[in-house]
């Protein structure tokens, strides 16, 4: 008790005294993220709204010994920013201007809070374009982004988060600050620390700034959108685009529950009596969309779609989008707790594993939604499923598991975008393979000795003598 | 803790409502409170969350949880951004009722204004009018203005004089007295419906009731107005008075009988929400249960039924021409999703250019009493929307709720800017006048 009032007055001059949360109301705020059936009350939750906080943060937590979890937004999917008991939080959402938008070198740098969204805005603001836009996009913040290697709906043609990323400003675990990376496209002066710090959920240090790289705003796009009677039919069009040698931006899917939740809520027109949706998209020059785009539907015919809509107006396409992008959030129509995945397949492996996925759910007699990422082979399956009723819970455990080992037995991945975080920590070490696993816990351990930052997530520290 | 014997309005609500937020952020973008704090607890996930914790047991209603549920706007904008399909209103009022209930907010100053406001002034609307009556001759007679001239306000807390300042001007005439109880329609008789006069539309805004009937009239619907109406109730629901919001809904029921009507008009967005969700409130009501939901279907907002029924286009136009722009009441666009109507409605009156204002939809602080109660957050919502509405150039901003005309008619008047404020039926009502002229 003592011990927490002096921590909550130290914390105070660091930042200010209404800065510092402790009432209940306010902890009970911070006790969840985006992932389903997770919940952790934190010790304390601090504002912080400059490099200087969070680097006298570190310091104080250090010298009391007690675990930092940093937090952007909070829609994390696999519990990265969930608390771990008696902690600090962390909370980067005021930390949130953007610093500079550099049009010569096409370069925009950012403080850790600033939402995707707005970084998007900034970008087009000048003419220029951030591509990564994960579903979560309005509000995910950008460091919540690069702690995650979020990927997004263009993953396909514009990679994700990390092939954005030219430099961080990095609070290590002890409160020394860091810079690495820079403006130059090219740099090989030592390790790419940079590198390591991206999709490192919030272990490793604390990024205060980001250096982003952006690039010209593509000058025509074109969003169609399929309809088939049959899943299989919608997965071989995918891989008969990319055996064209097309690389459309977007080339994503829902299925029949989930174009129904997603219908319901966002009223754009989706047609209802299909079995798989795909949403097209193909951006760049001119010529070459128009003539991407017929490629693209006469591939979806001889696959026998049964209706092709394309978007007359960039309103209606950024409809298509935002109404794509509310995909999980809708699912939650169907029930109260939504356990999504995100295993990812080598693109060619993609029809066989969305009918493994068919085949676990019924098997495990759980209803399922799927969508996801398509061109990229990574697949959201929900379950939809109640908290409350245990043995439902625990079928969706089990059906979890064959979907991730098939997933590796297909050369695939446990998670494409959602990180590890606690969802998928006891799933790593048979993932990543012991020389792996060495090499991660001894990387975190140099970085991060006394364990300060995230712990008990992604993966726990080697047993035995230190 | 609740009292014995009286059931918590969080803990009776169906599980399936609470439980229903899956915490995934995406309404946090689109809440005014959260855009200004960017605090968890001030956003549409923090409160669920709360709301959640009072109905598991797992929080008291404290006064920190009360105050909250009055930090809240209810502009209910969370709900649109919402695709889980969230009931945040419903959630809202019963977490209201849970605060009252609780008692933790409780004073004995907060409880007298309380009991004189909702049980006393909107209980039966002839005490309003009366309030209203004094009210007018203090504005009339020439008071008002040497009240202001002579300093005495100087000498009152700094709240009270923001309080005076504010004073919305009371129309020379009720409602019934402009209007007959009942207007026969112009032309062929196509619809038979009845108009709501409000509680603050019929003290303040008179005229736009008058203006309503006389745009029904000439759409060819008789018009019934009686002349003695009862408050909607959505004053005592949002005020966590959910008891006395049923008795509210079961005398205008008693009042109106849906089935004597097509439709029955309100053209105050806030009370339209309201009045739509009578079912939800009687639910368990075995006398009324059946009636209101009928009731539910006949409430239409005037925009979304001269939509539906085809606009007669003006032979008139409006002089001088205007160049508008449409604020969203949240209780039409987040509360009833009427968003394309008002906009037909303008656009059907000739002389007006349509100027689409920035960031429409987002609060103005009005939100029922909240500007009242909470000063400081109002102002800077106020503040957002003016500037939107300076920028667009316009001399005129049309919106459809009796408390968003005080707010920004108030917002313009504090910066001195001479643009009208006024309902989409109003500028309607003008033109079909100058087919006359
Ligand atoms: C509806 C919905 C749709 C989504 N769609 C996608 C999608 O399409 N693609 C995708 O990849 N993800 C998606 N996500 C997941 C999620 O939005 C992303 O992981 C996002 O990047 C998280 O950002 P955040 O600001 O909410 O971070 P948080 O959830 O707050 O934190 C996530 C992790 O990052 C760490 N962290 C946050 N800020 C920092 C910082 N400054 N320094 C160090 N570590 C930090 C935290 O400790 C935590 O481990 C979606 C989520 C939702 C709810
Ligand atoms: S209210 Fe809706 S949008 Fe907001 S967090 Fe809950 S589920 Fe998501
Ligand atoms: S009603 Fe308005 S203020 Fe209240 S939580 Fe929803 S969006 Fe925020």
């Amino acid at each position: 008790m003592a011990d927490t009032l002096q921590r909550t007055a130290r914390l105070q001059k660091i930042v200010g005294a209404d800065q510092v949360l402790t009432s209940p109301e306010d902890l009970l705020s911070y006790s969840f993220d985006g992932t389903a059936a997770m919940q952790q009350l934190p010790g304390v939750v601090v504002m912080v709204s400059s490099t200087e906080h969070v680097r006298d943060v570190l310091r104080l937590a250090n010298e009391l010994g007690c675990p930092v979890v940093t937090r952007g937004s909070g829609t994390g999917l696999s519990g990265g920013s969930l608390p771990v008991p008696n902690c600090i939080v962390l909370c980067t959402a005021r930390m949130n201007r953007i610093l500079e938008v550099d049009a010569a070198n096409l370069t925009l740098m950012a403080e850790p809070g600033v939402t995707t969204q707005a970084i998007a805005e900034a970008a087009a603001s000048v003419g220029l374009f951030y591509p990564p836009d994960p579903g979560s996009m309005k509000i995910s913040t950008i460091g919540g982004n690069v702690a995650e290697n979020s990927g997004g709906l263009r993953g396909l043609k514009y990679g994700v988060t990390r092939n954005y990323v030219m430099g961080l400003e990095v609070v290590l675990p002890d409160g020394e600050v860091l810079w690495t990376g820079n403006k130059c496209v090219k740099d090989v002066a030592g390790y790419s620390l940079r590198d390591l710090f991206i999709g490192s959920e919030g272990t490793l240090g604390v990024m205060t700034k980001v250096l982003l790289r952006l690039i010209p705003k593509p000058a025509a796009k074109r969003t169609l959108v399929a309809t088939f009677d049959a899943m299989d039919r919608a997965a071989q069009t995918v891989s008969d685009i990319i055996a064209a040698r097309i690389i459309p931006c977007t080339l994503e899917f829902l299925d029949r529950t989930t174009i129904h939740c997603v219908e319901d809520f966002a009223k754009v027109g989706l047609p209802l009596n299909c079995e798989a949706l795909l949403l097209m998209e193909t951006d760049g020059h001119p010529v070459v969309v128009a003539e991407e785009a017929a490629q693209m539907e006469a591939i979806a015919r001889a696959q026998g779609c049964m209706e092709i809509r394309v978007a007359q107006t960039e309103a209606e396409a950024q409809q298509l989008s935002t109404a794509r992008r509310s995909a999980f959030s809708a699912l939650a129509r169907l029930a109260p707790t939504t356990i999504l995945e995100d295993a990812t397949v080598p693109r060619s492996e993609l029809a066989r594993m969305i009918r493994f996925v068919a085949e676990v759910a019924k098997k495990y007699r759980l209803r399922v939604g799927t969508f996801g990422h398509m061109g990229d082979g990574n697949l959201h399956p929900t379950f939809l499923t109640d908290e409350r009723n245990l043995d439902e819970m625990h079928r969706v455990e089990e059906a979890f598991k064959e979907i991730f080992e098939e997933a590796i037995r297909l050369g695939g991945t446990i998670t494409g975008e959602h990180g590890v975080g606690l969802a998928k920590k006891s799933f790593l070490p048979r993932f990543a393979g012991d020389a792996q696993m060495r090499v991660l816990r001894e990387l975190r351990k140099a970085l991060d000795p006394s364990g300060l930052l995230n712990p008990g997530k992604m993966f726990d520290p080697a047993k035995g003598p230190a | 803790m609740s009292p014995p014997g009286r059931q918590s309005p969080l803990k009776g609500l169906d599980y399936s409502v609470v439980q229903q937020c899956m915490h995934c952020g995406l309404c946090l973008p689109t809440c005014p409170t959260y855009d200004a704090t960017k605090l968890e607890r001030n956003s549409p996930r923090g409160r669920i969350a709360l709301m959640r914790a009072v109905a598991d047991d797992r929080l008291t209603p404290s006064k920190a949880f009360a105050e909250e549920m009055y930090f809240c706007l209810g502009c209910l904008a969370c709900m649109t951004a919402c695709p889980a399909g969230v009931n945040y209103a419903e959630l809202f009022e019963n977490a209201r009722a849970e605060a009252e209930q609780s008692g933790v907010l409780d004073s004995p100053r907060r409880t007298l204004l309380r009991t004189l406001v909702l049980k006393w002034l909107f209980g039966d609307l002839r005490r309003l009018r009366f309030v209203g009556a004094l009210l007018r001759f203090y504005q009339r007679w020439g008071l008002q203005a040497f009240v202001r001239r002579s300093g005495v306000l100087r000498l009152m807390p700094p709240r009270l004089q923001e309080l005076e300042a504010m004073t919305p001007v009371v129309q020379p005439r009720v409602s019934s007295q402009l209007i007959a109880p009942l207007t026969p329609a112009q032309g062929t008789r196509r619809f038979r419906v009845a108009v709501l006069t409000g509680c603050a539309q019929d003290l303040m805004f008179s005229d736009v009731n008058r203006d309503t009937v006389e745009v029904l009239a000439r759409n060819g619907c008789e018009v019934f107005t009686p002349a003695r109406q009862v408050c909607c109730g959505s004053l005592h629901a949002h005020n966590g008075e959910l008891d006395q919001a049923r008795d509210q809904a079961r005398r205008q029921i008693d009042l109106l009988p849906p089935d004597q009507f097509d439709a029955i008009i309100t053209n105050a967005a806030g009370c339209g929400s309201h009045l739509k969700h009578y079912s939800a409130l009687l639910s368990d009501d075995p006398r009324y249960a059946q009636l209101a939901k009928a009731w539910d279907g006949k409430v239409k907002d005037i925009h979304e039924w001269l939509a539906m029924i085809g606009i007669e286009p003006p032979q008139g136009r409006l002089n001088p021409e205007s160049r508008v722009t449409y604020h969203e009441a949240c209780h039409l666009c987040h509360g009833q999703k009427i968003t394309t109507q008002p906009r037909q409605v303008l656009r059907a009156v000739p002389g007006v250019t349509l100027v689409e204002l920035p960031e429409s939809t987002w609060c103005c602080g009005s939100a029922g009493i909240y500007n009242l109660i909470q000063p400081e957050m109002a102002g800077q919502l106020l503040d957002r929307k003016v500037g939107h509405i300076l920028s667009t150039e316009v001399d005129t901003v049309a919106t459809g709720n009796p408390g968003c005309l005080l707010q920004v008619r108030q917002g313009m008047s504090q910066r001195g800017k001479a643009v009208r404020v006024v309902h989409p039926v109003t500028l309607l009502a003008e033109a079909y006048r100058r087919e006359r002229a």
